[in-house]
Formats: C-alpha cells, sequence, structure tokens
C-alpha cells in the first residue's frame, strides 16, 4: 500500500455524507426555512422602504450575505460536529489506528462538511431566487468563493472539533464568534452606509471579504477589492492549515 | 522472516509526570496467543495504545513485521486488528455498515463474501442490518471485534477482551481466538483474568509498575514456579511431626489428621519418595493422599507482590 489510502478517504467520506442524509431535516430544511424567513423579513418587509443599495435592489443586495451566513455556521458546525462526536463516542480510535495519513484524515472529514455546506448554499440560492431575481455577473468567481469559503471555514471547524471539551464549547464558537461576525460583516448592508469609525472597525472582520467578494461576484461590486478579498480568504485558510497540522503532530487532544 | 512485534526499550512518560512504561523489551512471534497480564494501570493499555498509533511514545522503536509504527506506519498498521477495552461503537450505523466502514479504513477493497462469514462467525449475521445502539452489550462487544478483524489483520490486540461478558460470549471468543490462530494470526490480549490466560495464552508476560518482569511460557512459567502441596491423610492424628522428619518442613493440620508438604514441582521430585519412605520407617500409617497444584493466579500473586515488597 502506498501513496494515498483513497479507500479510507472514501469510507470516511461515505460515512459522513450518509450521517447528513440521516439527519436531512435539521441539516438542509432548517437552514432553508430559516433563510426564507430573512427573506420575508429584510427583503420583502424592510427591503420596501430601503430601495436600492449600491444600484442592486435591496432584496437582491442581500442575497449572497445570506448565502454566506449560512455557509459559514454551516460549515463550522458540520465540520466541528463530524470530528467532535467520534471523540466524544470515543470512536475516533479506529480512525487513529487505521493506516491513513494526517492529509486523508482532513481530506475525508473536512472534504465531506464542505461537501453538505456548498450543497446548502447553492439550495439557498435555489430558494432565493424565488424570491428576488438573481443575476450573476461571474459565474466561476461566484463558485470559487463559495468553494474555498466552505473548505475554510470547514478546516476552522474542524479546528473547533479537535478543541472542544464538550457539547457546549461545541456550540459557543458558532454562536458567538460566527454569527455576530456575519450580521456585522455587511451581510446586510454595505459597509461603506456606516459611520467612518465602524468602517474601519469593520475591516478587521475577516467576514466582511469574504461577503464582499462573494458579492462582487453577483453585481460587481464590492466593498474591498476582490484581490483584497480572495488574499484574505487564502490567508484564513493557510492559518488553519496550519493549525490543524500542528494539532496532528502534537497530537493535541487526539494522542496522549 | 522478522518477528511480528518487536518492541525494545519501549517507554512512555505521560504529560501529567506518570511514567506509564519504563523501557519494556518484548518479542511476539507469529502465530502465538499472547497474554499481557497485570493489575489495573500497570500499562497494559499504554502497550497497546503505543503500537496501534493511539498514544505517542516517548522512547524505544517498535516494529510490526519488520515495519516500524512510525517511519512506515501504514504498512504496519495495515496488518493490525484492535479490540479496545471501551464499548466504543457508532450508534446510528448498522452493523453491516460499520463493519464496512472498518474494512475500508484500513485499505481494502470490498469482500462482502468475507464480511459474511466473519458476522456468521461471530453470531452477528441475523443482527446485520439493525443500529449498534439497539444491540445488547454482549452484541456490541462482538461488534468491536468484528470491525477489528473486517481488514483481515495479522496480528489482533484485545484489550480486556471479557471483562464484563457473559460466558457464552467468552467461549465464543476463545473459540474464534483459536480458529484465529489456526489462520496465522497473532492474538495479544490483555487481561486481569489469570484464568483467560491459564486457559489461552503460549506464552505469559506479566507487567507491573510499567516493567514488564516476566515474559514466559504458561507452561514452563507454571512448572518454574509452581508450588505443590503433598497433603497425607494420616490413620492416627499426630499431635506432633516425627524428630525424624523434620528436615522436610512438614506441617500438621486438621487437628493432627493431615500433614502437609510442599515442595517445588520442578525439582524436588525426588524427595517425595524420600519422604513416604521415612514416614514409613518412622510407623506413620497413610490413609489417602492427595496434591494441589497452584495456579497461575497464586504465582501472579506472588510475582506482584514480589516486586512491590
Amino acid at each position: 500500500m502506498s501513496g494515498v489510502n483513497l479507500r479510507a478517504v472514501g469510507a470516511i467520506y461515505k460515512f459522513e455524507m450518509a450521517r447528513a442524509l440521516r439527519t436531512v431535516m435539521q441539516s438542509v430544511i432548517s437552514p432553508v426555512l430559516s433563510t426564507s424567513l430573512y427573506f420575508v423579513v429584510f427583503g420583502a418587509a424592510i427591503g420596501q422602504r430601503i430601495q436600492h443599495v449600491d444600484g442592486v435592489p435591496y432584496g437582491a443586495f442581500i442575497v449572497p450575505g445570506l448565502v454566506m451566513l449560512s455557509l459559514l455556521t454551516q460549515s463550522v458546525s458540520n465540520a466541528s460536529f463530524g470530528i467532535y462526536f467520534p471523540r466524544f463516542a470515543g470512536t475516533i480510535y479506529e480512525v487513529l489506528s487505521a493506516p491513513v495519513s494526517y492529509f486523508e484524515i482532513v481530506l475525508a472529514y473536512v472534504g465531506a462538511a464542505a461537501t453538505k455546506s456548498i450543497a446548502i448554499g447553492l439550495i439557498i440560492l435555489a430558494t432565493a431566487s424565488l424570491f428576488t431575481p438573481l443575476t450573476i455577473l461571474h459565474p466561476f468567481w461566484m463558485l470559487s468563493f463559495l468553494v474555498l469559503t466552505a473548505i475554510t471555514f470547514c478546516l476552522f471547524g474542524f479546528i473547533i472539533g479537535v478543541w472542544a471539551d464538550g457539547f457546549e464549547q461545541l456550540q459557543v464558537i458558532p454562536l458567538l464568534v460566527i454569527t455576530p461576525l456575519t450580521f456585522l460583516g455587511g451581510s446586510f448592508y454595505s459597509i461603506d452606509m456606516l459611520p467612518p469609525v465602524w468602517r474601519t472597525i469593520s475591516l478587521f472582520n475577516p467576514v466582511v471579504y469574504l461577503v464582499s467578494g462573494f458579492r462582487w461576484s453577483f453585481y460587481g461590486k464590492a466593498d474591498v477589492h476582490i484581490g483584497v478579498s480572495l488574499a484574505m480568504t487564502l490567508a484564513f485558510m493557510l492559518v488553519c492549515i496550519l493549525v490543524i497540522r500542528w494539532i496532528f503532530k502534537s497530537g493535541y487532544r487526539l494522542k496522549a | 522472516m522478522p518477528p511480528i512485534l518487536q518492541i525494545s526499550g519501549l517507554a512512555k512518560t505521560y504529560s501529567s509526570g506518570f511514567q506509564a512504561l519504563k523501557g519494556v523489551d518484548l518479542t511476539i512471534e507469529a502465530g502465538e496467543i499472547f497474554a499481557l497480564l497485570g493489575p489495573n494501570g500497570a500499562g497494559k493499555t499504554t502497550l497497546i495504545s503505543i503500537v496501534c498509533g493511539l498514544v505517542n511514545r516517548t522512547g524505544g522503536t517498535v516494529t510490526v513485521a519488520g515495519h516500524d509504527i512510525s517511519a512506515d506506519y501504514r504498512a504496519a498498521r495495515a496488518l493490525i486488528g484492535l479490540v479496545p477495552q471501551e464499548l466504543a461503537t457508532e450508534r446510528f450505523e448498522s452493523v453491516w455498515q460499520t463493519v464496512s466502514f472498518s474494512r475500508g479504513l484500513f485499505g481494502k477493497p470490498k469482500n462482502d463474501a468475507y464480511l459474511e462469514k466473519l458476522l456468521r462467525d461471530l453470531s452477528l449475521w441475523e443482527k446485520r442490518d439493525e443500529r449498534i445502539m439497539a444491540l445488547s452489550g454482549g452484541m456490541k462487544r462482538r461488534v468491536l471485534i468484528a470491525k477489528a478483524l473486517a481488514h483481515e489483520p495479522r496480528l489482533l490486540f484485545l484489550d480486556e477482551p471479557t471483562a464484563g461478558v457473559d460466558v457464552e460470549l467468552r467461549r465464543d471468543m476463545w473459540r474464534l481466538i483459536r480458529e484465529l490462530r489456526e489462520t496465522g494470526v497473532t492474538v495479544i490480549l490483555t487481561t486481569h483474568y489469570i484464568e483467560e490466560a491459564e486457559e489461552m495464552a503460549d506464552r505469559i508476560g506479566v507487567i507491573t509498575h510499567g516493567e514488564l518482569i516476566l515474559v514466559e511460557e504458561k507452561a514452563a512459567l507454571m512448572a518454574k514456579l509452581g508450588r505443590k502441596e503433598l497433603i497425607l491423610q494420616l490413620c492416627e492424628p499426630l499431635a506432633r511431626v516425627p524428630e525424624t522428619l523434620a528436615r522436610h518442613g512438614l506441617e500438621l493440620r486438621d487437628g493432627g489428621n493431615e500433614l502437609v508438604y510442599v515442595y517445588d514441582s520442578a525439582r524436588e521430585r525426588a524427595d517425595v519418595a524420600v519422604l513416604l519412605t521415612e514416614l514409613a520407617v518412622a510407623g506413620v500409617g497413610i490413609k489417602d493422599l492427595r496434591t494441589t497444584q497452584s495456579s497461575l493466579e497464586d504465582i501472579f500473586v506472588t510475582l506482584v507482590n514480589g516486586e512491590r515488597a
């Protein structure tokens, strides 16, 4: 046996996808439902009073931000749960004792989690198109941002899943970090609409770059330059990869 | 051919400072059943966990069929199956799914015929479509064994395999282990049930406080350390041991009705004949006699106590 143990990657991937399908209500229906509610509240009710942002109708303007909101929370919670649960149940021993490399373990778990959140992102996009007419100027970049963001935040979720010592910690990061950052990251507004001080503070929020880049791929309008968005996404991904590398090298919370 | 398992100078100090293993050397040849015997906390599970890649060692080397467990971990681990001590199972998966998963995880191509035979051997075939959480504890234990064997390992670790297991499963397990050995699989089991080691093992290692204090063929171990007692039932009770027999270190029991002679079964067999002759000369009549041999448990207690003293 040399090279990559593809069968092992396939086995874990299949296992994780089966888990998602078992909980299809929770993993697919609920994000779709909550997104639809956002559309009703922000798009239909408030959107009638805010006509346009950056020349884009408000209902359409919030679509990229809403997709990002779900993508980020889903990525983090899918990936963190995926690795946390075997740790919690004790079944992780099998994966750790198998002839698989760390890269393969991460590839399988993060790959499966990213697949799920990308699927959810696309479903939400489809749902959104029922509420408001959508234009996607740069479909390639739209998909690239979708995939890159999903992978990056699944890597981040993987880290949380390894770090968490209980279900509470597992919930804390998505709840207390991801959701506020996304809400304050320009999902529902352009950061240009903020007072200068808050605009500057917003630039420290990494989600701003993701939402901005993603929105650019739809409407060609962005809060920050598309190159900066891309660079920030890749930089965050690199940080996550380095942390995961350290986790496996040191055996942190996985091996005594 | 290199030994199936070679451990040299294996040491582990946990981050708490606890020294779980203090330089263990052990060589296991293919096809044997080896029992690692020791009290709780002796280092049995740590040793297994290091070989399987669950715990990082702090010193020493381990090779599996010549493959270093770090440099060549893929080849080494593909040969190993592990049945852990804890009943750690999936919940929502079916028996069949989890066993297929294990096989894939270890990089083996699908082989439904093999898995079917495995499940049948473990009386799990009828349960193959049931969710694992619906199974009893004993059945879950069988599932763990099936998972460990799903990739046809050459070296099987059973960590406390029969802890909390009913008699039927214990018998099945022993039968399975013997069958595995016939196909050339090496089995290493840890246990603190002496009975199990005595029943199953070809060789026994005794580990305590992180040190392997003894490795021996089971038969040799029992012979070497086996204390035998010869109990003579006398025709007439004796008030005291006759002077002429003092050098044998005899003991009177049961109100002088029994005379007990303790000897080492390996070395001093000739003395029994001498004793009996001398008893006849002294005019002590013998009604009946029996011998008792120390069990592995006695040997074990002697060893571990000796280590502590």
